[in-house]
C-alpha cells in the first residue's frame, strides 16, 4: 500500500509541534523513503579510521542499504568505495574486514581496481577492443562515495550530492568528538575491544529518543538498581566502589538529578543531554592522569575538558557518544522494526589502562546482549513495538515542558527532562525528509 | 559427586530450574563467569571486551535482578535449557580440573526463543564439600556476530 511516496505533505503531517504519529515507527513504506532520503542526505557515522591502519586495509558497512567499503589508501587518506564490481555486481570483499593488498581482485572474473577504485586490469583484454565498454559505468572502476570527511578519525558518509556541509550539518555539536579525543594528552583514540552488537525489535528512532530520555531510569532499570543499592548497602559514600556499582548505581539517581543535568539541542536534531553533570561525572579521579592532560593541553582546557562529562552527545541520526567512558554507539536501521545497536569502546593515546576499562565495563554492564541494564530497555522497546498497533490513540505524546517559542531558535539550554530533545529530533526528521522527497520530484 | 563430569552436568540442570542461589553457591569466592566477544579465539578478559564477565558481586546482582518483580523483561518470564555433550576431562592436577563440554542452548520467553550453541569450559577446584567453580567460560559459535537479549546464564 502506498501512502506516502510522493506525498511530503503527508510525511511533514506525522510531525506535529508537540506529538507524532505511529505510522513514523510502523509503516515499511517511511523506512524505506528515509533510507531513499534521510539517510542519504544526512552524514552519517561509518567507522574509525583506526580500523584501517595500514595502505589496502578495508572495513565493510551497509549504509541506508548501500553496502560500502572504508580504504586506507597509499598516501594515508580513507576512502569509501562502494562494494560492488564493475562487471556484474559481485561484492570484491565479504569479510567485515581486511587487507587486500595493493589492489582489488574480483573473485568471480577476476577484474582489478586500484584501492581507490581506479580501473586496473581484466582478462582477455583484446575481446573488449571497439566496444563501448570505456565509456560507459562499467568501464570507469568502482563507484565512490564523493562526500566523505574524516573528522578527528571519525569517518562520516553523505551519499547524496546535495545536501549541507559537514560542517554546517553538525555545527557545534562537534564539541563532543573534540571533548572525546581530546581526553587522551596525545589527541589519539583507537577503537578498542571490539564491538557488542545487539539486535532490537524496534523502530530505530525509538532507540534515538531513548537516548535523550532521562525520566526512564528510575522506573525501567529499578530492578537493577535496587539490586545494585542492597548490594552496596552498609558503605559509606565516600567508600570506594567496584567499577560496576560505580557505574550502575547512579541509574537510580533521582528525577531531580536528571532534571538538573539539564540538555541542549542544536539545528539539524543533534543534542547534548547532561550539560551540566551527568551520571558520568562522579568517577573516581586518577591524579596523575589529570597531571598528564594539564601539561599536554595547559590547565585551562584540561580542566574544561575533564569537567565535561555528558550523559550523552546526539549526533543524528545514528550516532551517540559519551565522552567520559569513552564509549560510542551507533544505530544501524535494518527495518521499520528492526535495528542493529552496536557500542564501541575507544583507546586513548597517553591515557592510563583504567579508561579503557572504563569504557569495555561500562559497554558491558549497559550495551551487551547479556547486560545487566540493557534487558529492561530492549523489553519496553519491543513492547511500544507492540503496543503502537493499537487503534484509538495513534498518536505518541511529546508533550513534556513544550514551549511555542522553541521552534523559532536553533540551539535552546534547558532542563534535563524537557521531552524537546525528541521534538528536536522529529523536527530534523520532518525537514531531511521533506527536502529528500522534493528534490527527487 | 567427585566426578566433576557429575558436577557440570548439576551445574546446568540447577540452571535450568532456575534454582539461581543453589547455583551460585557453586562458585569460588574468586570465581568468575565469563562470555568472551571472540569465543575460543579469545586469549584474556582484558584486552579484549566480553559479552560478560562477573565475578560473584556482579553475579549477585545479576541473580537479585531477576529475582525482583520490577525486571520488567521477565514479564513473562524466560526459561532455559542447556543439552549438553558429554564433558571431556582435559586435565586434572591436584585439587583442580578442567573440562570441555559442548553445548546448546535455548532460551524461551514468550513467543520467541534463542538458540546458542558453544562449548563450556570449566575450571574447577575441589573443596572439603565438593567442586566450586573458580572459571565457566563460554564459548559461543559466533559470539562477535549480532545477538538478541541474552537474559539468563549459558
Ligand atoms: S563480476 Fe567482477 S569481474 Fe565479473
Ligand atoms: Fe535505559
Amino acid at each position: 500500500m502506498t501512502i506516502y511516496r510522493n506525498r511530503p505533505d503527508l510525511v511533514a503531517a506525522l510531525v506535529q509541534d508537540d506529538r507524532v504519529h505511529r505510522d513514523l515507527y510502523l509503516s515499511e513504506e517511511l523506512f524505506a523513503l528515509e533510507q531513499e532520503n534521510l539517510f542519504a542526505n544526512t552524514w552519517v557515522f561509518l567507522g574509525h579510521a583506526s580500523q584501517v591502519p595500514e595502505a589496502g586495509d578495508f572495513v565493510t558497512q551497509d549504509i541506508a542499504g548501500r553496502p560500502l567499503m572504508m580504504v586506507r589508501q597509499p598516501d594515508g587518506d580513507v576512502h569509501v568505495l562502494y562494494n560492488r564490481c564493475a562487471h556484474k555486481g559481485t561484492q570484491l570483499v565479504t569479510d567485515e574486514s581486511g587487507n587486500t593488498g595493493r589492489f582489488f581482485r574480483c573473485p568471480y572474473h577476476a577484474w582489478t581496481y586500484k584501492l581507490d577504485g581506479a580501473p586496473l586490469g581484466l582478462p582477455l583484454k583484446n575481446g573488449y577492443e571497439g566496444t563501448q565498454l570505456k565509456a560507459c559505468e562499467s568501464g570507469q572502476g568502482l563507484s565512490v562515495v564523493k562526500h566523505v570527511k574524516v573528522y578527528r578519525d571519525f569517518v562520516f558518509v553523505r551519499l547524496s550530492d546535495t545536501g549541507p556541509s559537514f560542517e554546517d550539518y553538525f555545527g557545534e555539536v562537534l564539541g563532543a568528538i573534540d571533548n572525546m579525543v581530546d581526553r587522551s594528552p596525545e589527541g589519539k583514540l583507537t577503537v578498542g575491544g571490539g564491538v557488542l552488537r545487539n539486535v532490537v525489535h524496534c523502530n530505530w528512532k525509538m532507540y534515538l529518543e531513548n537516548i535523550n530520555d532521562t525520566v526512564h531510569p528510575m522506573s525501567t532499570h529499578e530492578s537493577a538498581t535496587k539490586a545494585a543499592e542492597a548490594l552496596w548497602e552498609g558503605h559509606a559514600p565516600t567508600d570506594p566502589k567496584p567499577m560496576a556499582m560505580e557505574q550502575i548505581l547512579p541509574f537510580g539517581s533521582g528525577y531531580e538529578f536528571f532534571d538538573k543535568m539539564g540538555g541542549r539541542v542544536f539545528a539539524n536534531g543533534h543534542s547534548v543531554l547532561g550539560v551540566n553533570f551527568s551520571i558520568h561525572s562522579n568517577y573516581a579521579q586518577l591524579p596523575e592522569y589529570e597531571a598528564a592532560m594539564r601539561a599536554a593541553h595547559g590547565e585551562a582546557r584540561a580542566t574544561e575538558i575533564l569537567q565535561r562529562s555528558p550523559q550523552n552527545s546526539v549526533f543524528y541520526p545514528s550516532l551517540s557518544v559519551k565522552g567520559s567512558p569513552q564509549a560510542i554507539r551507533v544505530i544501524r536501521p535494518l527495518a521499520a522494526n528492526r535495528t542493529l545497536i552496536e557500542a564501541w569502546s575507544f583507546r586513548a593515546a597517553g591515557a592510563p589502562a583504567l579508561l579503557f576499562e572504563r569504557a569495555m565495563s561500562y559497554n558491558r554492564l549497559v550495551f551487551s546482549p547479556m547486560s545487566v541494564v540493557a534487558h529492561d530497555d530492549v523489553h519496553l522497546f519491543e513492547s511500544i513495538q507492540q503496543g503502537l498497533r493499537a487503534g484509538g490513540n495513534e498518536w505518541v505524546s511529546l508533550h513534556r515542558n513544550y514551549d511555542p517559542a522553541e521552534t523559532q531558535q536553533a540551539t535552546v539550554t534547558t532542563n534535563g527532562t524537557n521531552e524537546l530533545l525528541m521534538r528536536n529530533q522529529f523536527r530534523a526528521w520532518a525537514k531531511s525528509m521533506a527536502a529528500g522527497m522534493e528534490a527527487a520530484a | 559427586m567427585t566426578d566433576p563430569r557429575d558436577f557440570v552436568a548439576h551445574e546446568a540442570a540447577l540452571l535450568d530450574e532456575r534454582r539461581l542461589d543453589d547455583w551460585l553457591a557453586l562458585f569460588a569466592e574468586d570465581g568468575h563467569y565469563w562470555v568472551p566477544l571472540l569465543g575460543a579465539a579469545q586469549a584474556d578478559p582484558f584486552s579484549h571486551n566480553s559479552l560478560a564477565y562477573e565475578d560473584r558481586l556482579l553475579l549477585q546482582l545479576r541473580v537479585d535482578r531477576l529475582k525482583n518483580p520490577r525486571a520488567h523483561s521477565q514479564h513473562p518470564a524466560s526459561h532455559s535449557q542447556h543439552v549438553l555433550q558429554p564433558s571431556r576431562i582435559e586435565r586434572e592436577e591436584g585439587d583442580e580440573a578442567w573440562l570441555r563440554t559442548p553445548f546448546l542452548y535455548v532460551e524461551a520467553r514468550g513467543e520467541n526463543q534463542i538458540l546458542l550453541s558453544g562449548t563450556a569450559r570449566h575450571h574447577l577446584v575441589r573443596t572439603p564439600t565438593g567442586w566450586s567453580i573458580r572459571e565457566k567460560r563460554i564459548d559461543l559459535l559466533n559470539a562477535p556476530r549480532a545477538l538478541p537479549a541474552i537474559q539468563l546464564f549459558i
